[in-house]
């Protein structure tokens, strides 16, 4: 049974006005539990719309959302569970940070759970754990935070409610590389260390090669692909096509391969320095 | 020569002042120089925090250095009397494009600097629509900057500074709140002005596809110069932007890595074209 | 979405209300509200009514969008008219029951003091449905300049009403946004008493301060970039001009005041106050 699964959803926006328009149009998605998913489109593609629909923020004008196999619009508790079932993380989420201290904004998750004091506490310190956020920087105001621990924190808000699915709307957008990079490795990591589903909606296709198991491709509304990275990144022309443009390795690869050395495919740097090099070997 | 530098760093320094919870003042930019020549296209390259931001600033009298002397086509930045023609000369571009317009419909926007400046309604007109003209924004003068892209928003900012006849643009990451190709418009209009127009650029930023393709680049780390050269020559130094918390092209990593692991392959590459070529040319010789 | 909404009620087109001149529109609008208060006499009363009705049809403004500017003000109407009907004495009694007293007089009141705040919401609305939010800005700056010679900043209150229209609808986004993200870690805002409804609303209004504190700093460092001083030197690309329509206009509003005062001159008054 998937996770999360999307039957026949279409969303409208400004329904009944003259500029009403489909922000997503019969979209069909199953993601499996324990994938780490990258979500690309490009602007308006409709990746947020579809994102909001899995914790219930949005409901759909037609079609359903099924969380761990429940219909979330089922009845109003299978609405709340969803809120907390599916965590979702906004852009720019540290535009959400509003506590006295990093400790208490993180707790404002759990405690609208309902959760006891000490599960809460716990919570808090593993989510903490989870971003690498220091334990001094708790009692701290989140707004005498850097930029990127700023982010972090927010994030943890997130993880702290213990969702089975995280989803991340763009969680590196404005950071310089190495906060980028922290970024990535901590969702990494976070993925393997609990299991959890992770959605990551993001406009770089080399930080999706990078991390994702799986990568759904949105455009105009739809879902144009959805697969494991090779089995999208390899169509590069229709991606082209869609206005999003494969890593630069695999650029490299693409012009070797029309000048006669085919090499097969590479995403990353890491994945083309091991082919070029195997095949250089080989050839000594 | 001097005639030709457009903007001077002279053994600038600025710190913030201490306030209640940091008592030590924090030390931005320390004994900083730098001489940018008229129609340049230079890229500020740093990860945050490392003084970019209060260079850009240094640079139209935001903030005045605390020691040191910045000059601006021969003005001195400090001088209160001058700030006004320090602004007309240098415009500035902020990273989010919301909190720089200012007016509820475009072309009014792109009115507002040469408004400021007292210009007679008939010159200002021609200004603003020539400006709207040459970042591709004409047909949208009527519209509301809020419906807008972000990508159209960012380049209804550049209009409004062109509409000042400034001969230098300082863009303090104008593209980091863009998607891919809002980032691919802000770039192509930058390289027009300063291509077609000859205004000289200073593109401060963190993505390093943008940098390659500045006439030179400027590395910072704690408020100070460590690398200054063309794109080729800088991002040579692969190892040393990565401790800086940088990255470099992938075209320029991956032949990094492989010349490291013993294939034959020049450290200049900076473009997937060059890589292929050099990795056949490496791969044929074996 | 909720950026889409239109801020003020300017409804786009291009009639020749469109086109008068906004201060030409703000003058006339309050000569209309004068001689509202001047009519005395059903015959002036229906002329008010007709010129009303003409200016909806020359604004092409929809109906239903007119009507609707109309709505809120319902209660307010329906509510002066019935205290009128059973408070104005005066005139032939009609109903005379227990404690009921109608009089002529008094429904007389109701009929005009309606049709009076009736036209009244049409016609200012009429002003805000044909002008949008910044021609009305810059009018009014120009009609109030007189008082700079008190001293009166008034260029820079006008730059502070242009601003507060640009980031109404940037701030109603950013309500959105991060009452979304609150919703996302499971704030309640729908459920609960009063007291509990204001807590809720601390997530979103702390960040929406500090948010808004942080792009005012911003758009200060912006303005100051353009080299704007606050100070005197500052001119304008759009200058308004006053054109053959825009006296016509004017002609049209004097010939209803006069039309309005001969008519009360002419006919029994209805109104005793």
């Amino acid at each position: 049974m998937p996770i999360l699964s999307a039957k026949g959803v279409t969303h409208l926006y400004n329904k009944g006005t003259p500029s009403q328009a489909k922000a997503i149009y019969n979209v069909n998605v199953e993601i499996e539990e324990g994938e780490l998913v990258g979500l690309i489109g490009h602007t308006g593609s409709g990746k947020s719309t579809l994102v909001q629909h899995f914790n219930g923020i949005l409901k759909p004008d037609e079609g359903q959302i099924f969380v761990d196999g429940k219909d979330i619009w089922a009845d109003k508790k299978a609405t709340r569970e969803a809120r907390f079932k599916v965590g979702l993380c906004f852009q720019y989420p540290e535009y959400q940070l509003f506590e006295e201290t990093v400790y208490k904004d993180i707790s404002f998750g759990p405690k609208n759970m309902g959760l006891s004091e000490e599960e809460i506490n716990s919570r808090v310190l593993l989510a903490a754990e989870y971003v690498g956020l220091k334990k001094e920087l708790l009692e701290k105001s989140p707004f005498d935070l850097s930029g990127g621990e700023k982010r972090r924190a927010a994030i943890a808000g997130v993880i702290a409610m213990q969702p089975k699915v995280l989803i991340l709307d763009e969680p590196t957008a404005g950071l310089d590389p190495k906060g980028r990079d922290k970024i990535l490795d901590m969702i990494k990591s976070y993925r393997e260390k609990t299991g959890s589903t992770v959605l990551l909606v993001s406009h770089s296709m080399e930080d999706v090669a990078k991390i994702a198991t799986k990568v759904l491709v949105m455009n105009k509304s739809r879902v144009e692909m959805y697969g494991t990275v090779d089995e999208v990144y390899s169509h590069s022309e229709e991606l082209r096509k869609i206005g999003l443009n494969i890593p630069q390795v695999s650029k490299v690869f693409e012009i070797l391969k029309q000048k006669g050395c085919d090499l097969g495919t590479a995403y990353t740097v890491e994945k083309a320095a091991e082919v070029i090099l195997s095949k250089g070997g080989a050839n000594v | 020569m001097e005639d030709k530098v457009i903007i001077k760093f002279d053994n600038v320094s600025f710190a913030y002042e201490a306030s209640e919870e940091d008592t030590a003042a924090t030390q931005v930019v320390d004994g900083f120089s730098l001489d940018v020549p008229k129609g340049q296209f230079l890229a500020v390259l740093g990860h945050n925090g490392c003084g970019k931001s209060t260079v850009a600033k240094l640079i139209n009298g935001i903030l005045v250095p605390s020691a040191g002397k910045v000059t601006v086509d021969g003005l001195d930045t400090a001088d209160d009397d001058k700030v006004t023609d320090v602004r007309r000369t240098v415009g500035m571009v902020f990273q989010n494009p919301d909190n720089q317009i200012v007016a509820t419909i475009v072309e009014d926007d792109v009115a507002f600097g040469p408004e400021n400046l007292g210009m007679p309604p008939h010159e200002i007109r021609k200004r603003v629509d020539d400006a709207l003209k040459a970042v591709g924004m004409y047909e949208f003068r009527d519209r509301e900057p809020h419906r807008l892209s972000g990508g159209q928003k960012q380049r209804v900012a550049i209009a409004g500074i062109i509409a000042m006849n400034t001969k230098c643009i300082v863009m303090d990451e104008p593209t980091a709140m863009l998607d891919p190709h809002g980032r691919q418009e802000v770039m192509d209009t930058i390289q027009m002005l300063n291509k077609e127009r000859g205004i000289t650029v200073i593109l401060i930023t963190h993505y390093m596809d943008e940098a390659v393709k500045a006439d030179r680049v400027v590395v910072m780390d704690k408020g100070e110069i460590v690398l200054d050269g063309v794109p080729r020559d800088v991002f040579k130094n692969v190892e040393k932007l990565k401790s800086l918390g940088l990255d470099v092209p992938q075209a320029t990593e991956l032949a990094y890595r492989l010349r490291k692991a013993g294939l034959d392959i020049p450290d200049n590459i900076l473009d997937e074209k060059e890589c292929a070529e050099a990795i056949l040319a490496a791969l044929e010789v074996k | 979405m909720i950026k889409d909404i239109t801020i003020g009620q300017y409804f786009i087109g291009d009639s020749l209300l469109h086109r008068l001149d906004a201060r030409m529109k703000i003058i006339l609008t309050i000569a209309f509200i004068v001689s509202i208060f001047i009519c005395k006499s059903f015959p002036a009363l229906l002329l008010m009514v007709l010129f009303t009705f003409v200016v909806v049809l020359i604004s092409k403004v929809p109906v239903k969008m007119v009507l609707k500017s109309v709505k809120p003000i319902a209660i307010i109407v329906a509510f002066t008219s019935i205290l009128n009907i059973f408070y104005v004495r005066g005139g032939t009694p009609l109903v005379d029951w227990r404690f009921i007293h109608i009089t002529s007089n008094g429904v007389f009141t109701a009929i005009f003091m309606a049709v009076r705040i009736v036209c009244l919401v049409i016609i200012s609305s009429m002003l805000t449905y044909t002008t949008t939010p910044t021609m009305l800005t810059d009018a009014i700056e120009k009609l109030l300049s007189p008082l700079k010679l008190f001293k009166i900043p008034v260029s820079t209150l006008a730059m502070m009403m242009t601003l507060a229209l640009r980031f109404i609808p940037t701030l109603i986004d950013e309500i959105d946004r991060i009452t979304n993200a609150q919703k996302a870690r499971g704030a309640n805002l729908d459920d609960g008493n009063f007291i509990e409804r204001v807590k809720a609303l601390v997530p979103i209004i702390v960040p929406l301060f500090v948010s808004s504190i942080r792009r005012a700093y911003e758009l200060a460092d912006a303005m100051d970039c353009r080299c704007y001083t606050g100070g005197p030197g500052r001119t304008r690309m759009k200058q308004m001009k006053l054109h053959p329509r825009d006296f016509a206009a004017l002609a049209v509003v004097v010939l209803l005041i006069a039309g309005i005062v001969l008519l009360n001159i002419y006919f029994k008054a209805v109104l005793v106050r």
